[in-house]
Order: structure tokens, then sequence, then C-alpha cells
């Protein structure tokens, strides 16, 4: 080891410049400000929570205030507008569960299958050409949907089922299922993907083909996320607002029949908005209460979802 | 004579039957990959089936007069031009508002945030804000932006709704990017005394870039087709005129009076002529989803490209 002498190397020696310790100074400052700047960035995204939260809790309280709890959650009328406004929220939950069922009823079979044959049956070049398709059938706008579904689907559905109306739950659930694939898809196959190699070398070994690997060892061992993907893709399906503005129509109607027109939670805010309510009216007001409903339900799935997401992630 | 005989043989029986379960899981194998493939269809299908039915609707519609036109009572003379300026401007500010906080709130997580409680509750609120539908952000930006803070129904609330909604997407493309570069290049630069911005203007944000922008143009082509968080606040949907230009003759030649002028948007435009029962007003709402779509395909493939050329291309 050859030792150096550092004192050589700084010809300065023992004098500390008194102008480079001012400079140091102010390179801390510099520094200290530049974190509390980037801080404030990122503080952004808690002040927009606690705004949504604000927001949606002062306007809801002082239309609880008028509209009792009990009568919000149980009355089976939402007519806000009429001249006897009924204010349950009943009919709007009806549609909104309605629509995401048959979202989901093709959501979830697709995304699943997608997911299986992306990360255990198709060959690399698939794969490559497959994932951007989805990523672009994630990306078009919803009202693109919305049209797609209220003068392509339904019309389509009629020729099937001529006794349809224009506006239907049905047709509006099939395009926001195929909307949805893609984000059930892609959050269940990195689960599956995250499934360790050896796994699956010991389905193998066993003799087990792709198909049983797949479904007797990887989607047991990835089942937390796939249990992720579902719920995430539920919490889109309730917060979808353009498809079902456009192609379900926007009538409150309380029934769990597809083949109806309704409105969902999301629809009744754009049928409110599209209008010209005065700031302060209690039909202001209603959209503040329908949106915390929504807000706290896709809140509740989104905490679900990443609890669920996270335990994948830690099992391995 | 030796066939009869096998016939007989115990073990050639067991073989067969052995043969026979592995070829029948086998075209399980088989089945499931054309149930696969055909998923991936119906995708690729809906995708094909939008564009196709805009196209034969919307074709015809598209000239140069539709660009140039504003939105009129009679269909064939109505156009796009305040709709594209419209969402153009309000892209700019999105785009101005989202990046620079974006891009901070990633920095600070990943560089410069201790681990500590507010840590975690700002990345816990990043993945909820992911989550948080889109309508919601409208009910905050009409209670905080249009009435608290007065900005109205203007350019400047549309771009920073859809700035806070577009938020999460820049913060995590951010995080990955940087993620991806290995600590020997941080190690490399405090070892020449840099300090931590010093490191992180140099060698993280430069290296950090295409991830960004993949990221950053994802963000912005969600931002352009939203629809929901625009109607919320109230916008107009009737606009036949510009807002003031952004440049004038007389000094200081730059005026920020468009962004408190009222405005429309691509998706504001195609909801409002789809929601007209006229076919004539349907084919210029197909003529300006055709637009839209266009648009935000381009811009994801742009991402997926920049994206893909990053992959083929770094090697640390």
């Amino acid at each position: 080891m050859a030792s150096v002498d550092v004192a050589s190397l700084f010809p300065l020696g023992e004098r500390v410049d008194p102008d480079r310790l001012k400079h140091k100074f102010s390179r801390n400052i510099r520094e200290r400000v530049i974190e509390f700047i980037l801080f404030l960035a990122a503080f952004v995204s808690v002040a927009t929570t606690l705004g949504i939260v604000f927001i949606l809790a002062w306007e809801s309280v002082v239309f609880f205030r008028h509209v009792p709890l009990a009568t919000f959650l149980t009355d089976t009328m939402w007519t806000p507008l009429f001249s006897e406004p009924r204010y349950g929220v009943l009919p709007l939950l009806s549609g909104t569960i309605t629509t995401s069922a048959v979202a989901l009823l093709v959501a979830i079979p697709m995304g699943t299958v997608i997911a299986i044959y992306l990360s255990e049956f198709a060959p690399f070049t698939v794969r490559e050409v497959a994932k951007p398709i989805l990523e672009l059938l994630g990306g078009v706008p919803t009202i693109i949907y919305g049209y797609f579904a209220l003068l392509f689907v339904t019309p389509l559905l009629q020729t099937i089922w001529p006794d349809l109306p224009g506006f239907n739950m049905l047709s509006a659930g099939l395009v926001m299922g195929i909307m949805i694939i893609p984000y059930v898809s892609s959050v269940a196959e990195d689960a599956m993907r995250a499934v360790p190699m050896a796994l699956r070398e010991g389905s193998y070994a066993m003799g087990g083909t792709r198909f049983r690997t797949a479904t007797r060892v990887v989607m047991p061992a990835a089942m937390s996320g796939i249990a992720a993907a579902y719920i995430l893709g539920i919490s889109r399906a309730v917060g979808e607002t353009m498809v079902v503005a456009v192609a379900a129509g926007m009538q409150p109607n309380f029934t769990f029949d597809p083949s109806e027109p309704a409105a969902t939670i999301t629809a009744y805010i754009v049928q409110v908005a599209l209008g010209d309510l005065p700031h302060g009216s209690i039909g202001y007001q209603t959209i503040f209460a329908a949106g915390l409903t929504l807000f706290l339900m896709t809140l509740f799935f989104n905490v679900l979802g990443h609890f669920l997401k996270r335990r994948y992630r830690e099992a391995y | 004579m030796a066939a009869i005989a096998s016939d007989r043989d115990p073990h050639e029986t067991k073989l067969r039957a052995l043969r026979r379960l592995i070829a029948s899981q086998k075209r399980w194998d088989l089945v499931f990959a054309c149930i696969g493939v055909a998923c991936l269809m119906v995708g690729v299908l809906t995708l094909v089936a939008l564009f196709v039915d805009m196209a034969i609707d919307g074709v015809p519609r598209l000239n140069a007069d539709f660009f140039s036109s504003f939105p009129s009572r009679r269909a064939e003379n109505a156009g796009i031009l305040s709709a594209v300026v419209g969402s153009t401007l309000v892209m700019l500010v999105t785009a101005v508002v989202a990046v620079p906080l974006g891009v901070g709130a990633g920095v600070y997580l990943e560089e410069y945030a201790p681990r500590n409680w507010m840590t975690d509750v700002i990345e816990i609120n990043v993945t909820n804000l992911a989550g948080v539908p889109s309508i919601v952000y409208g009910l905050l930006a009409l209670g905080l932006f249009v009435y608290q803070f007065g900005f109205g129904q203007s350019i400047l609330t549309a771009g920073l709704t859809l700035a806070l909604l577009i938020l999460p997407i820049v913060i995590v493309a951010t995080r990955e990017a940087i993620r991806a570069i290995p600590i020997g290049i941080r190690e490399g630069s405090y070892a020449m005394g840099a300090t931590k911005w010093q490191t992180t203007a140099y060698h993280i944000l430069p290296y950090s870039t295409s991830g960004i922008l993949t990221g950053v143009i994802i963000g912005l082509a969600r931002a352009i087709g939203e629809t929901a968080p625009i109607i919320t606040i109230g916008a107009l949907t009737f606009i036949a005129f510009l807002p003031p230009s952004p440049v004038k003759a007389e000094a200081p030649f730059i005026s920020f009076e468009w962004l408190t002028s009222p405005f429309t948007v691509m998706p504001i435009q195609m909801f409002n002529w789809t929601s007209r029962p006229e076919a004539a007003f349907q084919a210029n709402a197909a003529a300006a989803g055709l637009v839209l779509v266009v648009m935000t395909l381009a811009m994801n493939a742009l991402a997926i490209y920049i994206r893909y050329r990053l992959r083929k291309s770094i090697k640390w």
C-alpha cells in the first residue's frame, strides 16, 4: 500500500479559505431549497386527495342536512330535479351495479384467459405484438367507446333482439367490458409472471402440460394478484362515465335488467353538469353526494386491490 | 403374431392408456391456446370495428372546411376548429403543470425522500389517486377551481384538472425510469464531489428523459381524450369563437388572456354531436371521433415506440 501524503495534494494545507466555506454554506442552502421544492411537488398528490375529500364532504354535509342519510340509502326514487324531489340513491346504484356486472362478465373471463395465454402460452413474438395492441385498446378515449356502444353495438344487438331499446345497459356494459380487459389482463399477467420459474419447472418435471401447469400451479400461486386485477377492474367499471352516459341513457331506473335504460352514479353527475344548476342549490349538492358515494366505493375497491397486490409481491 | 402378444402385454396396455391420457391433455393445451388467441382477436377486432365504423361514417366529412369551421346549428357547416384549438391550449396548460410537478415528485420519492411516515403517505396517495374515477376530479375542479378560486369554466381550470388527473401517470413513469439507473452512476457523481442536486440534474434526469417522456406522452394522450371531468366543470359545448391570441402586436407581445377564456375540446364536441338524434350530426361525431382516436393512438404508439427503442438501446 503506497501511502499518499494528503497535505502535499493540497498546497494550502492548514489554511482554510473562508470564501470556500461561505461557498459551501450557500451550496447547502441551495440544496435544502431544492429538496423542499421537490417535496412540495410530491405533496401536491396528498393535497389533491385532501382537496377531493374536503370538497366532497363539504358539499355533502349541506346535502345531508337537507336529506337524512336513511332516506338517501333506502328511498327507491331518484328525482332531485323534479318539483317533488326524491333523494334515494338506490336507482343510481342499481344502474351502476348492473352495467358493472355486465362489463365484468366480459372482462374477467377474457382478461384472465388473455393473461394466462400471454404469460404461459404465447411465443415471444406474439407477446411483443399483443401487449402494445392491448395497451392501445386501453388508450382509446372513453367517449369513442360510448359512440361505438350507442351507434354500432346497440344496432347490432337490435338485429338479434329487436325489442332492445336504443339506450340500454347491455351494450354499454359489453363495450365497457372490452374496454377494461387490458386493465384486468395486465395486472393478472404481472402476477402470474411473478410466480417463480421453479414452481413451473416442478410441474413440468412431473409431466404436467402447459394447461395443467397454468391452472393448477401458476394460477393458485398468483391468486392474490389475480384477485387484485379483478378488484381493480371492478373499480374501473364503477367509475366509468362516458360509455354509460352516452349509451345507457340518463334516466334513473331502479332495475337490474340489463336490457333497460338506466342511469349510473357517474351518468347522473354528467346529466346535472350538462344542465345549468345554480351554485349552492340542492340539485348542485346532489352531485357531490353522488360523487362521495362513488369515491367511497372506488376507494374501498382500490385499497382492497392494492392490499392484495402487495401480498403477491411479498410471497416470493 | 407379435402384435397379438403385445395386446395382451399389460405394460403395453398401460402405455397406450398413458399415451391417450397425454394426447388428451395436450389437446387441452391446444384448445386453450386457441381460446387465448380468440380472446385476443376479440380485442383486436373491436379496435378494427371501432375504427372502420367511424371511418365509414366520418371520412366523407373530413375535409379542409371541417377543420377550419366553428360548430354550427347546421350539421354540414359545422367544424372542429374551436375544439382543436381548445384541446391544444388545454394540453399546453396540462403539460406545463403536470410535467414539472410529476417529475419533481418522482425525483423526490426516488432520490430524496427519507424513510418515514410522510413518504409512506405520499406513496400510498399516488397509487390511490391513479384509481380515482376521472369524474371525481371534475367534482374537485368544480368545487375548488371554479367556485373557490374563481377561475370559472376556463382553459386554466380544465388544464389544471387534467394535470392533476395525469400526475400519478407522470410520477410512476418518472420513478420507474429513475429506478432503472444503476447506483454506480450516482456513486461516481458523488465521488467527484457533486451534490445531490448536481447528480440529479446532470446525471439522473438526462438518463431518464426517454422514460419520463413515455409517461408524459401516455398521460397527455389520456388527458386529451378525457370527457367526464371537463363536462363536470360545466364547460360550454357551443363555442363559435377562438380564445384571445397569446401573441400581441404591441408590447409585451405575450398575453395570458386566453387562460381565462371559455373553450371547448375535441371529446366535448364529439359528445355533443353524439347526443343529437340527427344522422348528419352523428356523422360529424364520427369524423371528430376519428380525428381524436388517430391523435390518441398516434401518441400512444409514439410512447410505445420510444419505450421499445429505449429497451433496445440502453445497456448499463
